[in-house]
């Protein structure tokens, strides 16, 4: 409960609240009375009895009683809910008030208010959901709020991020497979493969190699040379450069590249490897709302979304 | 050789309220204030119950964060028309306090109307004023529980119903209505509806002129407003002076003190203009009166301005001096904020963008070398009728919209929606270059918002 390190900090803060609740009520309570000189009549005088500059005086005019009331009140308040609530030092209070407590409260309200709607689409397939144009419309709302960032508003993804809409897959497109794709994330790694290819010259001769596998321009002798090489990439890649959806290592034989087709990304790709992190997001969003994502994100290579316009031809 | 010590005595700082039982009274303006409770009260209590478009016209629906105003549909962007319209309402009061005193005070204040309200059914149930006081006197009688019983109940009612209306302006007042004779009130409502009924029956029940004089800022501002051209409510002590009841050889006031009897606030007018009036004109009623009885002219107590009293003005002096720096002043900001408003409300349009680059990419190169950006539209159709809008783009050479570039918004919605933009290869040189985006409607071309972005074209 405490953040403090040392036991003194929590009866220091405690006592100088509390020093200064009675300190506000003995201030209430002296200064509501005051002694004033009668005058000839014997009547108290109209003034407070302060005199400034000689002859300068005060007039009193008292304020109504229920004020003064409110005044205790604020303390008795004050005091009720250091008894409540924590406020005194590191006491917890009687409630058991905690501000995580709150945000959990209101969370699990959110979850009893949204469960059920969520729960529904749980226990459909995921093709189903995926044609429901509710579900597509909650779907694109919570893709933009969590994948966007990284794979962009329309997830055609950036440089290091897959674009979704291709029907291009490093894991397999099943929907079941993205839907565990997103629940428990996924860790793509390519070792840094220089070292075990040799020299430089070898790392550039695979370059080709596998530029070649998707017919872009490439020199045949290095070709040549960088075929026999490939058989360290086969292991993952395979030998067809097919790629491996087990272990998410793509296929280097289409014009998709995650990080660029071009020679020089290619070779540093190849000397350095890649690491790739997709985050699980089982645990914070619920397998409900990854449901409803992965038969959205499963739509976009897929089906038609539903209520699309006619597209303006240009 | 000690002075004897001077007498002393303890006072207390605070004193016991004084309580006040004004008299009922009769009059050109009894009659007025009691219009101004009429209309305040016809119009608080009535507007959440007139409907329009199929819902009800006046409700501010803070879940939605929409507020509807009859065909108007303001959402949280709209603040700025709210500040507006609060500048306007300051200087509205400005200029009506500069030229006339405390008239809000005394005639429109809800805490003024409600009061009257409140005493309208204190006066049915224990009498006026002499009745009152004497029930304050009596011992707990079986009579006076009776009489207390049912005054608070009666107020208890008003107060409920005051506090239902209220949350009816932000709940719908006819599903609010339902659920109060169901039982089924959210905790929320239940709280808003107690809370503001217990703040209508406290503050015109019991604390009345206690909320003037000590809680009310205004009724301690405006006496900035004030100067010496300013009508207040005023005795004519050159014409009253010396007051006798026995001899009417003197001045005009007999002294009879019904002006104090029917003061709201318990202050004495003859002693001048004192902060605790609210300027509401009962004492001028009441003295009317007796003029009448006594057969002189009205007007010992009157709206009058420190320099008509003291130079004896006729009211045609008094409406030459309306017109001067000060109450132009107000009077000029007062016509340009209003203009301002109902010009900037009028010519709205009911859509707004937001356009959001996405911040994950710079921009990408696709086929035939063209570069992409991708944007996330906000796109919010204030209007309450459904549209079909056209998304496009414009600053660059070249510059389109990918794919779907029509988006249909149901009335009073909001949507985001991503776009990709390309523009051909070499169209922009790299870096950032400015791009617009025009939202238009199809079915209503002059609904249209045109909104900055950039475009970024990487190295």
């Amino acid at each position: 409960m405490s953040d403090f390190t040392s036991g003194f900090w929590n009866w220091y803060v405690a006592l100088i609240t509390i020093l200064g609740i009675a300190g506000c009520a003995i201030l209430l309570w002296t200064q509501s009375r005051h002694k004033v000189r009668l005058d000839e009549k014997g009547e108290p005088e109209k003034t407070t009895g302060h005199v400034w500059d000689e002859d300068l005086t005060e007039l009193n005019t008292p304020m109504p009683r229920w004020w003064m009331v409110m005044f205790y009140l604020t303390i008795v308040f004050g005091v009720g809910y250091l008894v409540l609530y924590p406020g005194l030092g590191s006491y917890a209070g009687r409630l058991g008030w905690q501000s995580s407590g709150a945000y959990r409260q209101e969370l699990a309200k959110a979850d009893a208010d949204y469960g059920p709607l969520f729960a529904q689409y749980l226990r459909r397939d995921l093709k189903e959901v995926a044609a429901d144009p509710q579900a597509h419309a909650i779907g694109e709302r919570l893709f933009l709020t969590y994948c966007a960032q990284c794979h962009g508003s329309d997830a055609r993804g950036n440089k290091g991020y897959p674009n979704l809409t291709d029907n291009d897959w490093l894991y397999g497109g099943e929907p079941s497979v993205i839907k565990e794709t997103i629940m428990k994330g996924r860790n793509g790694v390519m070792p840094p493969m220089g070292a075990a290819l040799g020299s430089d010259r070898d790392v550039e001769n695979v370059a080709h190699y596998v530029m070649s596998l998707s017919d872009a321009p490439a020199d045949p002798i290095k070709v040549a040379f960088g075929k026999p090489k490939f058989a360290a990439c086969a292991a993952c890649h395979g030998g067809d450069a097919h790629g491996n959806p087990m272990l998410g290592a793509p296929n280097l034989s289409d014009k998709t590249w995650l990080y660029g087709g071009s020679q020089e990304t290619i070779m540093e790709t190849i000397r350095k490897g890649r690491n790739n992190t997709m985050p699980a997001w089982g645990e914070f969003l619920g397998e409900a709302k990854v449901h409803v994502l992965a038969a959205y994100v499963w739509s976009l290579s897929n089906a038609p979304a539903p209520q699309q316009h006619e597209v303006a031809a240009k | 050789m000690n002075a004897p010590a001077p007498k002393e005595a303890i006072i207390k700082m605070y004193a016991k309220r004084e309580d006040i039982h004004p008299r009922e009274v009769k009059g050109r303006f009894a009659t007025l204030r009691w219009a101004c409770v009429w209309l305040t009260q016809l119009l608080y209590y009535g507007l959440p119950w007139l409907s329009m478009h199929g819902r009800q016209a006046v409700l501010f629906d803070l879940g939605a964060r929409k507020f509807h105003l009859f065909g108007l549909v303001l959402w949280p962007q709209d603040f700025i028309y709210l500040a507006g319209l609060l500048i306007v309402c300051a200087y509205g009061l400005f200029l009506v306090t500069a030229v006339a005193g405390r008239v809000w005070c005394g005639y429109a204040c809800p805490q003024t109307v409600y009061t009257e309200i409140f005493l309208w059914i204190e006066r049915r149930i224990e009498g006026d004023r002499s009745a009152r006081i004497r029930l304050d006197r009596q011992s707990w009688t079986a009579e006076k529980m009776a009489k207390r019983g049912a005054k608070h109940l009666a107020w208890g009612v008003v107060a409920l119903w005051t506090g239902f209306t209220f949350v009816g302006y932000f709940t719908p007042i006819r599903s609010l209505g339902s659920a109060v004779a169901h039982l089924g009130l959210g905790p929320w409502e239940a709280f808003w509806i107690l809370f503001y009924s217990f703040a209508t029956y406290g503050n015109a029940g019991w604390m009345r002129e206690q909320v003037c004089k000590y809680m009310c800022p205004y009724a301690r501002f405006q006496s900035a407003m004030f100067d010496r051209d300013t009508l207040i409510v005023s005795y004519d002590a050159a014409r009253g002076e010396p007051r006798s009841a026995r001899t009417r050889t003197k001045g005009d006031c007999i002294d009879c003190s019904l002006c104090v009897q029917v003061c709201p606030t318990g202050i004495d007018i003859r002693n001048g203009l004192q902060y605790e009036c609210i300027g509401c004109a009962a004492c001028i009623d009441a003295c009317d009166g007796v003029m009448d009885k006594v057969g002189k002219p009205h007007g010992l107590i009157r709206y009058a301005t420190e320099n008509a009293l003291a130079g004896r003005w006729n009211a045609r002096q008094i409406r030459a001096r309306l017109l001067r720096p000060r109450t132009i002043g107000y009077g000029l900001v007062l016509v340009l904020m209003a203009a301002g408003m109902s010009t900037a409300l009028a010519l709205r349009t009911p859509l707004k963008v937001d356009v959001i680059r996405d911040r994950g990419s710079m921009g990408r190169e696709v086929e035939g070398g063209q570069i992409e950006n991708v944007y996330r539209l906000q796109l919010m159709n204030t209007d309450e009728r459904r549209h079909l809008f056209h998304i496009a783009v414009s600053g660059i050479r070249s510059a389109a919209v990918v794919d779907e570039d029509l988006v249909e918004l149901d009335g009073a919605s909001a949507r985001a929606v991503p776009v990709r933009v390309r523009v051909a290869h070499g169209a922009a040189p790299t870096g950032s270059n400015p791009l617009s985006f025009t939202v238009t409607a199809q079915d209503e071309p002059t609904l249209h918002v045109t909104e900055k972005a950039v475009f970024i074209v990487p190295r």
